[in-house]
Order: C-alpha cells, then structure tokens, then sequence
C-alpha cells in the first residue's frame, strides 16, 4: 500500500523558497503569479493493507519524525 | 574539568570545538560516537557543528533520533550543562530540548562572515564571563540559521531572559541579522539557563593573534562557571 504525506510550511511562517520560485517565474514571463508556497512529498510504500491502521501509523511518523509542527502542516493520502 | 564532545556522521567542527576546549579546560574532552547510550560523567556536554546526516529532511532532525540524544536529553534534564553550537542548535531544538526550529536563511545562501552580535542576558553559566549589552564579534557559517518559534514561544523565551545572544542590525544594511532570525536571536537558554544553543561559533574565535578572540573568554569563562 502506498501512502503519500505532503508537508507545507505553515500560512503564517515566511516561505523564503516559495518567494524566490515566484519571483522566478514572473522572471520567465508568467504573468498573475500572486504567491508560490513550497513544500516536500514523502511517498511511502507500506506493508499494510489495512487503510485505517496505515494511516494512523503515518500520523504517527509525521509527529515524530517526518514534519516538525512548529512550522509545518501535513496532510496523508492513501493511493493503490 | 571535564567535557564530552557527541559527534555523528558529518559532524566537522568537533576538533575545532575540541582544540578550544583544551585550550580553556587544560585537558582534552571525551569524544562520544552518537551511536552510544552513555555518557561518562562530564561537567559540560557539546553537541559541536557540521552537517550531521547531510542536513536531510531537516537540519538535525536524523540526528535528534540518534541513541545519544536520549541521554543527552536525560543528563540535560538532571542539570548537566549542554552546549549546542550551529547544528548542534539546530539538534538540540529538533529533540525539543530547546524551543524553536532553525529554517534556511531568509536570503536562501550559505553565510560565512563574522557577524557583531550583543550578549542580552549574562547571567547564565556560558554567558557570566560577558556584560549584559557587551558586543562580540564572532564567526558564522551555516545554510538554515534563521530562528523560528511562535510568538507565545518568543515572549515567554524574552519574559525569561532566555535570550542569550542577538545580531546587531546595522543602519543601511538589510540584515546585520545574517539569516533572518526572529527578534534577531542568535542564541537562546533553555528555562534553567543550563541549556545554551547558538548559532556562531565561538570555538573558532579563541586566537588573539588573529584579531578575533571573543570565543576565547567564552570558554575560558566556563572553567569558573561549571
């Protein structure tokens, strides 16, 4: 099973990658770029076939390990 | 007088660490694989800097895993001074044994300069050898320097006086702040001052011949302290 964490700095914590990949793209000529936020996908492949129990494992690495939660959101999804 | 030194893979600045030190304590310091679970009876404990697991994921965030770092935290908790330089801040805030997290620079480069910087607080055991307000000059050289805690976090660390050291933005330049640090905090305590992380590091300033020795009294200062 695979399960796919996507972690994203915080709205109120400055994204200096994120402005400087916006600032980047208005360069290349795109215009209507208000804002860019970045951030890391971790895809897990998983030895489990129980949706609910992966999920509460992947929490689980998230608060201890995978995010830091003083300036980063995450959210998990469940593919295949 | 004794210290022990914990170094992981892609630790670099352990000998420079190591060197100030013997220079200060007269005797070489213990040197501690982070793979080890105990930690001989030492007077101070340093986590010193470098690259520890390459910086992956977080800065020192796979080091703050390492078997070490349990009885790091535990010998912390009984009151056993520890010292944290650069990434030894950034593991040291990653295993919450201080608050916060450092993020990558603001200006996204590499920053090797000597940077000014004022002792705000002088009354913790690695700080007595300063003046409260005392300016220093001291290097720095890390990509993810850039202190970050909530603002709850950053009173209560300014109520408590935790703040040991801050940059000293200068007129005209964007960041006498070389990182973008909140509140321009370069180094902070943990609640009973026996807990200190910083980002610059004073073991690369202990030769008066090289015109920068304000790491010098830093550590010569922890021999009557500890």
């Amino acid at each position: 099973m695979r399960v796919t964490v996507y972690i994203k700095i915080k709205p109120e914590v400055l994204d200096p990658q994120g402005t400087a990949i916006a600032r980047a793209l208005s360069d290349l000529g795109f215009a209507g770029i208000n804002k860019v936020r970045q951030g890391k996908i971790i895809e897990i492949d998983l030895d489990k076939t129980n949706a609910i129990k992966a999920v509460s494992d992947t929490e689980s690495m998230c608060e201890r390990l995978l995010a830091n939660t003083i300036i980063e959101d995450y959210s998990i999804s469940i593919g295949e | 007088m004794k210290a022990a030194i914990v170094i992981f893979p892609g630790s670099n600045r352990d000998r420079d660490m190591a060197v100030a030190i013997r220079q200060s304590f007269g005797n070489y310091p213990i040197i501690i694989w982070h793979k080890e679970t105990e930690i001989p009876k030492v007077d101070l404990i340093v986590i010193p800097g470098g690259f520890s697991y390459g910086d992956h994921l977080r800065s020192g965030a796979i080091s703050a895993l390492s078997p070490v770092m349990r009885t790091v935290e535990m010998q912390a908790r009984k009151g056993v001074p520890v010292l944290g330089v650069c990434n030894g801040f950034q593991i040291l805030t990653e295993t919450g044994i201080l608050p916060g997290i450092l993020m990558r620079n603001i200006e996204l480069k590499f920053v090797c300069k000597t940077i000014r910087l004022k002792v705000e607080n002088s009354s913790g055991i690695f700080t007595a050898g300063y003046t409260s307000g005392q300016i220093l000059s001291l290097p720095v050289a890390h990509n993810d320097g850039s202190y970050f805690a909530d603002n709850d976090t950053l009173n209560r660390l300014e109520d408590r006086d935790q703040v040991a050291f801050r940059y000293i933005r200068t007129e005209g330049v964007l960041f006498g702040n070389p990182n973008g640090s909140m509140r321009d905090i370069a180094g902070i305590y943990n609640d009973n001052k026996t807990v200190l992380g910083l980002m610059p590091h004073p073991e690369n300033a202990i030769y008066p011949f090289n015109g920068k020795a304000d790491g010098q009294i830093f550590f010569d200062n922890l021999v009557s302290s500890l």
